[in-house]
């Protein structure tokens, strides 16, 4: 009797791995590692006037519609989205100073219309594919005057490059049609 | 020198497995950290579609989350196969939008407001009408900062 008093009974942990291991399983399943990523933009502010008609040069402008078959009319030639990027690139650098493309890069505007039919799959392929251009520009500038990439310049080197290159994408309102 | 002797032989030494259960305990609350568990339902179809240059959201508290799709089909008799607006766990109008930002953005610290982001997570079939619309929603309510969510394209 006397001993049964003095030691307190033991609880038998053996089991506390099992226990451990059914909320490791459970977390493992409901768990989502993965972080939101998507292509980032800024939007213009909204103001009530309607926008101011700009006197812009045609030659500086890279006008890019989107059709609501999702067909794309650059500069009124018909292109596909695969060329798209590299005749942007070529258009803002305009390297063989040609007098129908931009006189300097941060001259050259994308002006940027689809219709209300034109899916977003397409639509952001295409956004997509002139971001990437600048991206890719901006690089080879960086590759170029540092030689180093973009990412690990320090931010004022950055922004110089990104003043150098500004990425200007201008959307207009799109046109009513093939809506649903 | 006999002392030494008698264990060789038979028997190979047991592995304690009394750790066991700490190594578990980590595992476990590494995963308990980094678990996010789903707070809204999907109630619209979403299929974000594939892109390259992509930016991480990395402050998960500053971003709000705006569904566009197809309602899925349990929920086709009652809001049609029309692309739909999802707002937290239900299905929103457009008109609701400035709402539901002034509350995720009453729910973060004043000096961080200028950081919020929105991201809008497309199903790829939408058409760019509906999506016009949220926009210009968004502008009008002054949210500029927005996020086509996408994911990575496999080479």
């Amino acid at each position: 009797m006397a001993k049964n008093v003095r030691t307190a009974p033991e609880v038998n942990a053996g089991s506390m791995a099992d226990i451990a291991f059914l909320l490791l399983i459970f977390f493992l399943v409901t768990t989502t590692i993965d972080v939101d990523k998507g292509v980032l933009v800024k939007l213009p502010p909204w103001s009530d006037e309607p926008p101011e008609d700009l006197k812009l040069n045609k030659r500086n402008v890279y006008s890019v519609l989107v059709n609501a078959d999702n067909q794309l009319l650059v500069r009124g030639e018909p292109q596909q989205v695969s060329t798209l990027k590299n005749n942007a690139k070529e258009f803002i650098m305009n390297p063989s100073k040609r007098s129908d493309m931009s006189e300097a890069p941060n001259k050259a505007i994308i002006s940027l219309k689809n219709d209300r039919g034109t899916s977003y799959k397409t639509y952001l392929e295409v956004y997509n594919e002139l971001k990437a251009a600048y991206n890719e520009l901006r690089e080879e500038e960086a590759q170029r005057k540092y030689g180093k990439a973009f990412e690990y310049l320090d931010k004022a080197r950055q922004k110089e490059i990104r003043s150098r290159i500004p990425l200007v994408i201008s959307e207009a309102e799109p046109t009513n049609f093939g809506e649903e | 020198m006999g002392k030494f002797q008698k264990k060789r032989g038979k028997s190979t030494p047991k592995v304690s497995t009394a750790s066991l259960p700490d190594i578990i305990f980590m595992l476990l609350f590494f995963f308990m950290v980094v678990t996010v568990l789903r707070d809204s339902e999907l109630k619209v179809e979403n299929n974000v579609p594939y892109a390259t240059e992509l930016t991480k959201l990395e402050k998960k508290s500053l971003v709000n989350y705006m569904f566009i799709g197809k309602p899925v089909k349990n929920y086709q008799a009652q809001y049609g196969t029309k692309p739909a607006l999802q707002l937290g766990d239900k299905f929103a109008d457009i008109s609701e939008i400035p709402l539901f930002l002034e509350k995720h953005r009453s729910t973060v610290p004043e000096g961080q407001r200028p950081g919020i982001n929105t991201s809008m997570k497309v199903d790829g079939d939408v058409t760019m009408g509906f999506v016009t619309d949220v926009k210009t929603k968004l502008r009008k309510s002054g949210q500029l900062k927005l996020n086509y969510s996408a994911k990575k394209r496999p080479n």
